[in-house]
């Protein structure tokens, strides 16, 4: 016996708007506390080894291959650099919108739509393009 | 100025701009970069990646918060993202070849007219439109949670609101904003969408809208870790703080003295794309 009055039969497996709505907002919000640790660890450790150099922002430089490739933001993040950690933590930030991307293909093929799942498709085709192509 | 001074100003500074921003509704990120430009002397193209990782943050944040609320439409909003986020890599490719002058002039027209448009009435005359052919085959129309039980929206003139968002991509892609203002524009506007429903779903795009550039951004080097680590956390925490008091605070004032604020650091951003050297 239960109170539940909607038709739904196993509530946990069909596939709604509303369910995929609410996943999403578990996604981002995951993502985006992740992140934020992981990015105001990493600021204290480079505040405790560079707090008292001087700044210089007025200067554009780029930043060096260590900061912005992920393979080698990964490699200064193990290896304890703050400025690493901070980086692993921004990329950990920009993945989540894709990674809450890539669930919604998933969930409109389970809606059966595919229409929709086309479409986010090609959204997911432009973030990756983005994010590993180093287009340009 | 040493590293740790500057991290507290900048944290301090990008606290104040995500909770005037969030208490607004106007977006945080519109006055970073002209904070961090002209106030803390930083170059733009550093300002601009700081700011452009700062959006994610908060726009993931509170969509989180709007898709739970029933108010923000996935499809409307899914489609859109097509655009936007072409519009944000074609952004991001005219940014490398575009002039900084040019870029800081650009900045300083869309914030004036950012503030002109956060100036004018919503629409808010009941809506009952008969359904677009377009939009009924996209699946665009839904419904949205009033004060009386759920209302619904036929969405019209797809093409034209399609067109504007490919516009938001690419301010957003150039400037390292949100282009909230401008999506809410091309949505309620243009797409005659409810302007509860239109600004959430705005909020829900933001983030995969700069996610787009924010690729391009970080493997050409404009994302410094020691400029985007107070900016990020800054912006995050202000916006929170902001979301929270928003209910009881009384905005209309503090709307009106944050438009002139981002119309003055406008023209400002203006002066110095036209008179300072970069």
């Amino acid at each position: 016996m239960t109170t539940e009055s909607k038709p739904k039969t196993h509530a946990g497996e069909t596939m709604t708007d509303e369910r995929m709505e609410s996943v999403i907002g578990m996604v981002l919000r995951i993502g985006v506390t992740l992140s934020a640790l992981v990015v105001l660890f990493g600021g204290i450790v480079y505040l405790f080894r560079h707090g008292l150099s001087p700044e210089d922002y007025r200067n554009f430089r780029g930043e060096p291959a260590d900061y912005t490739k992920p393979s080698a933001i990964l490699r200064s993040a193990i290896t304890f650099h703050g400025r690493g950690i901070i980086q692993l933590g921004l990329i950990i930030l920009i993945a989540t919108p894709v990674v809450r991307v890539a669930f919604s293909i998933w969930a409109f093929l389970a809606e059966r739509d595919r229409l929709y799942a086309a479409f986010t498709l090609f959204v997911l085709a432009i973030l990756l393009y983005s994010l590993v192509g180093n287009p340009f | 100025m040493n590293v740790l001074e500057f991290t507290a100003l900048v944290f301090v500074g990008s606290l104040a701009a995500g909770f005037l921003g969030s208490l607004t509704g106007l977006g945080g990120g519109v006055i970073l970069v002209p904070l961090l430009t002209i106030f803390f002397k930083v170059d733009i193209r550093y300002a601009i990646g700081a700011s452009l990782v700062s959006v994610i943050a908060t726009s993931s944040g509170a969509a989180a918060a709007y898709v739970r609320e029933g108010f923000s439409n996935i499809r409307i909003g899914m489609f859109l993202e097509i655009a936007t986020t072409v519009g944000a890599l074609t952004g991001a490719f005219l940014a490398a070849i575009i002039p900084l002058k040019a870029i800081a002039i650009i900045f300083g027209v869309v914030l004036v007219y950012s503030a002109y448009l956060s100036r004018r009435p919503r629409s808010k005359e009941s809506r009952s439109l008969s359904p677009d052919a377009l939009a009924t085959k996209l699946n665009l129309n839904g419904s949205f949670p009033d004060e009386d039980g759920p209302r619904s929206y036929n969405v019209q003139n797809v093409p034209t609101g399609f067109s504007l968002m490919f516009g938001a991509g690419a301010l957003s892609g150039l400037l390292g904003i949100g282009s909230g203002a401008v999506k809410v524009l091309a949505m309620d506007q243009a797409m005659k969408i409810p302007f509860k429903v239109s600004t959430t779903t705005s909020n829900f795009m933001i983030g995969v809208t700069a996610a787009a550039s924010a690729g391009v951004y970080l493997s050409r080097g404009y994302i410094d870790p020691g400029l985007a680590m107070p900016v990020m956390l800054g912006v995050l925490l202000g916006s929170m703080l902001g979301a929270t008091i928003l209910i009881k605070a009384e905005t209309k004032i503090l709307r009106v003295v944050f438009s002139l604020v981002i119309v003055i650091l406008g023209l400002q951003m203006i002066y110095k794309g036209i008179f300072g050297h970069f």
